[in-house]
């Protein structure tokens, strides 16, 4: 049959079950056999194997319908079973009908007006488009309420399934022969009452008298290298149905007593049921020789590998590779490092014409090994043609016009690189190829916090496009600089992190002076022509200062006012005079004063990247951090950057302080609770005096913890690198820092003090009824000092809390994207402005109702008239 | 007792019945059919209360947090 070249619309899809006619009109021959194939290798007829059953041999034809291996889609076969058998699928259904008819007359066993009520009542919900199932759960209910037959008047028995497959009423017995005896009495009329159709659904159909045999294409065997038959998995249940099947009729013809005839009844049913599904509870699974459950039928669609989410929702593909990542900061930001193995492994097509023949001569004649060569030629036919040492020169010169040559991946090239989960669309960006030594791939740390990547072993993949149109696209839409900015919130996601921020904040803060040596030293990445004037001259030596090299970044035309990071929000903003250089003014592209932190070129935050994109546009806004981040690496080079145990190391005299301030606080909390337990406490509004303490308790604490920390922080200085990274926002922060040197702190469960453990106390250590500071979970001291063995315990409790969160936390919101996702997939902006779905209905008139593409708004508002203003007053920027 | 103005209510955004030429002119504008418009039944207290009958656009001029005011349509249905 010829494939239509139109694809056509599916109107409708109808489930039923298969009918014993329709299983014998759809099979092509009965399976008699349990063989296979004979001694001579050859499919016997009417066996498992039969030849009518499809081809799975190359070159061979079907003889059912004369097509080779790859064209015939397989054809049903069918063995007559020798007795019926439940099919476990249906199990409970089963049950759900024999309770709600009657044991003798089989019809429903409610009385007519009421399934009148009943079924008006399905029809207008199949009316409205509306599911029923519950309704048709109240049929099943209603029905199995009367004992007594209601037209016929016959007692009514209890009916019990002993899971999986095997019915009792009451004491006796239901053989499935029974039991089909018992479906096949339901009339018609009453199906549609219980929600089934029986045109395509008779439920004695749920009984198997005829077993389909699957085409041998959905279970081909496999030759092994010893020349030796491994047959599917299926193959070998359906072996081990037809033997017993066989058995069973031998047997039963024979006048075997009643008791084999059982024995094998029952056989025949846990081979049926295993083959349908080999995971039910209650029946041991069918095992492989080597022990290994088979993998039946239900085994094949459920689960992550199966067939619908592993085969139909999840496809392999080529051109592809996968490798660890790790940092190279000399990288642009749009380039990636791609090993040289993985580079002459992937391909990119290129088609032969007058003006390129030249050089893809030059390709196929470098060959394979030789890179940039190229792997395999197209011939205009369509035949592919692998390049080898052999026959490079003869395809080179063969070239023409018209053929396709594979060329290896090289320098520029356009690919698309991803890292998992890839939750958003800057998981998965377009980067220009850079081909590098060694096995990992490269990227520029600033383009970490899009892919949420770090370099603890992260792997990720790395796509070739393969047409011109999606590299088009994706140079257009997915590179790198279209993508700075996140539609998330409308700032850049790509920024400094790290190093690159306490660079530029240990070269920009204070006045620092460079040498004509060291500022060149600084400046010699960048693309510069002649360094700015000098700011001070000093015994006839040239110095510059850390912000004049770091304008030397900047656009010319960049005006921007704003708080820095370590802005210590004053009640009076003194701006420009500010004592801690935290107001960055930058006029003309020219730092006046601030110091540049997280605020101003950080990932998420940074003002100056923003305003940079916002104005010049991503092309020199990826210049532009390319420019920064290297002279931010160069700075912190020139300084160095250290962080060690010594750091968190502070003098004896701050340690009495911190002592002394925890020993007053646990002298309050005493205070408190002694307070307390007199009955002396003031409860606050709305809460009981046990609360009251508490809080008062927490609050006390945590009070004293900030204190420590302060004092800590006061004796470590400004140039400590701790206090240097969380002041700047490179990483950690003053909390970090105060559990590192001074002290860790209350630890809690549920924003409580640990109060669970044994009968009115947490440990053992303690008195029941402490409620004292350190009994419930007070950590006085530092990391650095240790923590006491009862300490260290409660903060593996608080620790354990933090644990479980986040392990519930993204199990939770992934499941939540994902139906996100799938409800809004295909909702589409058009270009008329409205969002509409696949059907064209209108679901926004206007998107998000002003029109606003939130990657180009200002941190999610349309316009900044503030903003506006004072650049058309060029003052850049409301200092906000 | 007085009877509850629902119009007048805050959260009750503005609700106008179009003409046919109206109706038509939004049809046109967005290049749908009817169906495709988002839907409001007839039922609903706002439709009952302006007196839009099956098969009438109703035009909703509504507070936005983004646009600051926003217009949309919708068709009655049963």
């Amino acid at each position: 049959m010829p494939i239509p070249l139109t694809p056509k619309r599916i109107e409708s899809i109808k489930f039923g079950i298969l009918s014993p006619r329709e299983i014998r009109r759809m099979s092509v021959t009965k399976i008699i056999t349990a063989d296979t194939y004979d001694d001579d290798g050859f499919p016997i007829e009417m066996g498992l194997m039969d030849p009518r059953l499809g081809v799975i041999d190359p070159g061979l034809r079907c003889k059912t319908c004369g097509q080779k291996a790859g064209e015939c889609p397989g054809h049903f076969g069918h063995i007559e079973l020798a007795a019926p058998v439940i099919h476990v699928g249906y199990a409970k259904v089963i049950k759900k009908l024999l309770e709600s008819t009657c044991r003798k007359c089989g019809r429903l066993n409610l009385r007519e007006e009421e399934k009148k009520r009943f079924l008006e009542q399905i029809r207008t919900r199949k009316e409205m488009d509306l599911p029923y199932d519950d309704i048709i759960n109240r049929v099943f209910k209603e029905a199995k309420k009367e004992k007594v037959c209601v037209h016929c008047g016959e007692e009514q028995k209890e009916i019990i399934l002993e899971k999986p497959t095997t019915f009792y009423e009451g004491e006796h017995r239901l053989t499935p022969t029974d039991v089909r005896e018992r479906l096949e009495r339901i009339p018609d009329d009453d199906l549609e009452v219980i929600g089934m159709d029986p045109e395509n659904a008779r439920p004695e159909w749920m009984v198997l008298t005829v077993l389909p045999v699957p085409p041998v294409t959905m279970r081909p065997s496999i030759t092994l290298e010893s020349g030796q038959r491994s047959e599917d998995d299926l193959t070998h249940k359906l072996v081990d149905i037809i033997r017993i099947n066989q058995r069973f009729q031998e047997n039963r013809e024979a006048g075997a007593p009643q008791l084999i005839i059982e024995d094998l009844w029952e056989l025949l049913q846990y081979h049926v049921t295993t083959y349908l599904d080999n995971e039910v509870s209650g029946v041991p699974p069918a095992r492989h020789r080597s022990g290994r459950p088979l993998k039946t039928l239900a085994q094949r669609l459920k689960g992550k590998e199966g067939r619908f989410r592993g085969s139909l929702s999840g496809k392999r593909v080529n051109f592809s590779a996968r490798t660890v990542i790790s940092p190279d900061p000399c990288l642009r930001i749009s380039e990636v490092g791609v090993p040289l193995e993985v580079a002459k492994e992937l391909t990119v097509p290129i088609y032969v014409t007058p003006r390129n023949i030249d050089e893809c001569r030059e390709y196929v004649r470098r060959g394979p090994d030789n890179h940039p060569g190229a792997n395999y030629v197209k011939r205009p036919d369509g035949r592919r043609v692998k390049i080898t040492e052999n026959n490079k020169e003869e395809l080179a010169e063969m070239l023409a016009p018209g053929w396709i040559v594979e060329r290896q991946l090289k320098d520029g090239d356009i690919v698309l690189f991803n890292r998992q989960p890839s939750l958003h669309r800057m998981s998965i960006m377009a980067h220009e190829v850079r081909v590098l030594p060694y096995k990992t791939f490269r990227l520029n740390p600033t383009v970490c916090p899009p892919y949420n990547a770090d370099f603890d072993g992260d792997e990720m993949n790395l796509h070739v496009p393969q047409t011109e149109e999606a590299r088009a696209e994706a140079r257009i839409l997915m590179h790198i600089q279209e993508n700075i900015l996140s539609p998330r919130f409308g700032g850049p996601i790509i920024g400094g992190i790290h190093d690159y921020i306490t660079g530029l904040y240990l070269l920009t803060r204070k006045n620092i002076l460079f040498s004509e040596e060291e500022t060149m030293e600084l400046v010699r990445n960048l693309d510069l022509r002649a360094l700015p004037d000098p700011c001070e001259i000093k015994n006839g030596r040239r110095y510059w200062s850390g912000k004049q090299i770091f304008s030397l970044t900047l656009p010319k035309e960049l005006n921007l006012r704003y708080q820095a990071e370590i802005c210590r929000g004053c009640e009076i903003c003194k701006e420009e005079n500010c004592e801690y250089d935290a107001f960055v003014v930058i006029k003309d592209g020219e730092l006046i004063c601030g110091t540049i932190d997280e605020k101003g070129i950080g990932a998420f935050k940074g003002k100056i990247l923003d305003a940079i994109v916002k104005k010049f546009g991503s092309e020199v806004a990826s210049k532009f951090l390319d420019d920064v981040t290297r002279l931010a690496i160069r700075s912190i080079m020139h300084f160095g950057f250290s962080f060690g145990i010594d750091d968190e190391d502070i003098p004896r005299e701050a340690r009495r302080q911190i002592a002394d301030v925890i020993k007053k606080a646990e002298e309050r909390v005493a205070r408190l609770i002694e307070a307390y337990v007199n009955g002396e406490l003031e409860p606050l509004p709305g809460r009981t005096i046990e609360e009251t303490v508490e809080l008062k308790i927490m609050q006390e604490l945590a009070k004293a913890r900030d204190m420590a920390g302060e004092i800590a922080g006061r004796y470590l200085g400004p140039d400590n690198s701790a206090v240097v990274m969380a002041v700047s926002g490179a990483r950690g922060s003053m909390l970090n820092l105060t559990q590192m040197a001074a002290c860790v702190g209350q630890q809690s469960v549920r924003g409580e003090r640990i109060n669970r453990g044994y009968h009115g106390r947490t440990l053992p250590h303690f008195k029941i009824g402490d409620l004292g500071a350190r009994a419930r979970g007070f950590v006085s001291r530092s990391y650095k000092d240790g923590l006491s063995p009862t300490e260290f315990f409660f903060h593996a409790i608080g620790g354990r809390e933090g644990l479980v969160d986040t392990a519930v936390r993204t199990s939770q919101s992934g499941y939540l994207q994902r139906r996100l996702i799938n409800a809004l997939q295909d909702l589409e902006v058009k270009y008329d402005g409205t969002v509409r779905d696949a059907r064209g209905t209108i679901v926004q008139f206007v998107y998000g109702e002003d029109g606003i593409d939130p990657a180009r708004s200002d941190y999610g508002k349309s316009i900044n008239v503030k903003e506006i203003v004072s650049e058309i007053l060029g003052e850049g920027g409301d200092g906000k | 007792m007085k009877k509850f103005k629902l119009m007048e209510h805050e959260l009750v955004p503005l609700h106008i019945v179009l003409s046919e030429e109206e109706k038509e002119e939004v049809l046109k504008r967005f290049g749908v059919r009817e169906h495709q418009l988002p839907k409001i039944k007839v039922t609903d207290p706002v439709i009952k209360e302006i007196g839009a009958k099956k098969g009438d656009v109703v035009m909703i001029i509504r507070k936005s947090p983004t646009a600051g005011e926003s217009v949309t349509y919708r068709y009655v249905i049963e």
